[in-house]
């Protein structure tokens, strides 16, 4: 009758650093930041830049479901069951900070069924600058916020900016014409972050992600060590 | 005077591989009459009320027994149409259907019309073997033609195999707890139906959950069965859409 | 018994996914049943009396002591729509992370083993309550508020409602949910088969017709 009890074991209780079989789990980064800031195209270009030397999946945090996770398997980035969307009762905030039983489910789901994974991507829904992930989700994240947005982002300051692994400065191309001044974009972050990278990013060219997709390797070389 | 009356039916699988009535006993309002089987081999039995009933106060039960391979179409001549006493009181309207190994039950009764000031509790407990199979239909009216409703609660409670499949009460009118007519229930229909296909077959197949409309849906249980929920304005768009689930899952309907 | 351990597992901010969930308001709302507070409180009133009960006599149960298993079985049984049956063993299965963080037990730990998918979340409540120290009244009172608090607060955000507006509902409830919870205690101590299955036609409607949207808010 319960045709759907297939897998066995119950699942970890906190998000431990090791899977029920006793194998290294996948590195888990976050991404987060404002609508439109680029948080998407960025995971797109990272699975892009990535996918051929590592095994990589993605979840997804939609405010309306899976637009996202929809994106994402559009430009087939991933194979479509590399790609999950976690529903967030219109609040991404909540599922990545304060509940974060949902998305566990999905990062331990995906490596259930694809077998051992490398990385695996999750992104929050676009949401507000003093969104973070719950450390019992991911292990590091990168927070996105883009020049348009206004060049006095990085000087508010606001947990992502200040506390994320990663700042990326996305959509520098546009700079000129939003008259935005990078410079000191660049400048009062690391007012704001200290010794914590910043990285400029543009993802109208293929290497844009470049620099993410090299601090993406560093944490996953530090994670297997 | 209230009435106490259990009618009883049997059926069973002869040497000749046809299904016969060995038990066929009406009682008191539950008159049964062995009619004519349009649809299919097995034996057909309709329930003709004799009287109106339930009134408040009656305590009517039906039992059937499906023996071994043996296949029994139920149906009635008329809705059953239960009404306040002169006693008052509530009326009780309990169905026992067993179906063993290999047998069928096809039990599409009318519609149970709750009249105004009725207060009436009915219990359907299935019991079926691994291998039976059961075509069931359940309507409930709430009012006759432009009358409130009566009290109605009623109980499907289905075994297969000994582990239950499917229990539901629902519980409408005066006498129900608040809400029944509120969003999540009924929100101003008048016609709550369902209809449940049980079927081996489904194990390996089961059908896909499915809307039949906006306030109908085909549901998969977690065994192998269907069971179709609808509510509707009136009886007669609650029984169309009943029809044509049934069409679909068991074959024609017997009218 | 601990009050406080109540008030930890009833927090709507116990870490257990009910906030991806508005209990069928959403669908509700989308077919045009919810409109204001006054549709919102006779909703929430036919949730309680309909599955709040069911879910509640479910955890009871199990709070009690029944065996979680044959309880998962009933929760089947007492669930026809395949979404909800869905719903229910993943929010199952995420309180059961919460509960074994919380008040890890050896009950818990058999059923996550036997249940890996997830059992039927008012299963898990009870158990989570009986872990907990809690009788089954007290996992009673959680389930039955839980059917009421998660649409209340989904149509706060569905329909821009009044946040003291959806409260007051709620608290007009109170004496309601008191004595559903009572009910279902007492239907504890009975058997398995005995318990409520109260049941609500346009709520399994609804949440097929919601599972089968692409753009929504809620998870159900």
């Amino acid at each position: 009758m319960h045709l759907d009890h297939t897998r066995h074991g119950p699942a970890a209780v906190s998000a431990d650093a090791a899977r029920p079989d006793g194998t290294r789990r996948a590195l888990r980064i976050g991404l987060g930041g404002p609508v439109g800031s680029g948080k998407t195209a960025t995971v797109a270009a990272l699975c892009r830049a990535l996918r051929d030397r590592l095994s990589i999946a993605v979840v997804t945090n939609d405010i309306y479901t899976r637009e996202d996770a929809a994106f994402l398997l559009r430009h087939a980035v991933l194979p479509p069951e590399r790609i999950r969307a976690v529903e967030t009762g219109a609040c991404p905030h909540t599922a990545i900070r304060d509940d974060i039983s949902a998305n566990l489910e999905a990062v331990e789901e995906l490596e259930d069924t694809l077998g051992p994974l490398d990385l695996i991507l999750v992104e929050s829904g676009g949401d507000n600058l003093t969104a973070t992930f719950s450390k019992g989700l991911v292990d590091a994240q990168i927070f996105v916020i883009d020049v348009a947005g206004g060049d006095d982002i990085p000087r508010k300051g606001g947990p992502g900016v200040t506390t994320s692994d990663l700042l990326v400065i996305n959509k520098t191309d546009l700079a000129p014409h939003v008259g935005s001044d990078l410079d000191r974009m660049a400048h009062d972050a690391a007012q704001q972050r200290g010794p914590l990278p910043v990285a400029l990013t543009s993802l109208t060219s293929e290497q844009g992600v470049g620099p993410v997709a090299d601090w993406v390797r560093a944490r996953l070389a530090d994670w297997t060590a | 005077m209230s009435v106490r009356a259990t009618a009883r039916i049997a059926a069973a699988l002869d040497s000749r591989g046809t299904t016969s009535l060995p038990v066929l006993r009406g009682d008191g309002p539950l008159a049964l009459r062995r009619t004519r089987n349009t649809a299919g081999t097995g034996s057909r039995v309709t329930v003709v009320g004799a009287m109106s009933a339930p009134l408040g106060g009656d305590r009517l039960a039906l039992v059937a027994r499906v023996g071994e391979g043996a296949r029994l179409t139920v149906d009635a001549a008329a809705a059953t149409v239960a009404l306040p006493g002169p006693a008052g009181g509530s009326a009780t309207y309990d169905i026992e259907l067993d179906v063993a190994e290999r047998a069928e039950l096809r039990w599409l009764p009318q519609q149970l019309v709750s009249a105004h000031g009725s207060v009436l509790r009915t219990t359907t407990r299935v019991r079926l073997a691994a291998t039976a199979r059961l075509v069931l239909r359940e309507e409930q009216i709430l009012g006759r033609h432009a009358e409130s409703t009566g009290t109605l609660v009623s109980r499907l409670t289905v075994h297969r195999a000994g582990r239950p499949l499917l229990d539901q009460q629902l519980a409408y009118g005066p006498g129900a707890p608040g809400g029944w007519d509120g969003a999540a229930v009924l929100d101003g229909h008048r016609a709550a139906g369902q209809l449940l296909v049980v079927d081996p077959a489904f194990e390996e197949k089961p059908p896909a959950a499915r809307l039949l409309g906006e306030t109908a849906v085909l549901t998969p249980l977690a065994g192998p069965a269907v069971l179709v929920t609808a509510v509707a304005p009136d009886a007669r768009p609650l029984r169309r859409v009943l029809d044509r689930a049934l069409d679909e899952l068991a074959g024609a309907p017997v009218e | 018994m601990s009050r406080a351990a109540l008030l930890v597992l009833a927090d709507g901010r116990f870490p257990a996914g009910g906030h991806a969930h508005s209990g069928g308001a959403e669908p509700a709302v989308a077919a045009g049943r919810i409109r204001d507070a006054a549709d919102l409180a006779e909703f929430c009133r036919g949730r309680l009396h309909t599955t709040g009960l069911t879910a509640a006599a479910l955890a009871a149960a199990a709070a009690h002591g029944h065996d979680p298993l044959a309880l998962d079985e009933a929760a089947d049984a007492r669930t026809p729509s395949p979404a909800l049956r869905a719903v229910a063993r993943k929010l199952g299965r995420q309180l059961m992370r919460a509960a074994r963080a919380t008040w890890p037990g050896t009950e818990l730990t058999a059923l996550a083993t036997a249940r890996p998918r997830g059992a039927h979340q008012p299963v898990v409540l009870g158990l989570t309550a009986r872990s907990a120290g809690l009788g089954p009244e007290d996992a009673a009172h959680c389930a039955a508020y839980e059917t009421v608090s998660g649409p209340a607060t989904a149509v706060v955000r569905l329909l821009s409602l009044d946040p003291f507006e959806a409260t007051a509902v709620l608290a007009r409830l109170a004496p309601e949910l008191d004595r559903i919870a009572e009910q279902a205690a007492a239907a504890a101590h009975g058997t398995i088969d005995a318990l409520p299955a109260a049941s609500a036609p346009l709520l399994d409607i609804g949440a097929e017709a919601h599972a089968a949207r692409p753009v929504r808010l809620f998870a159900s």
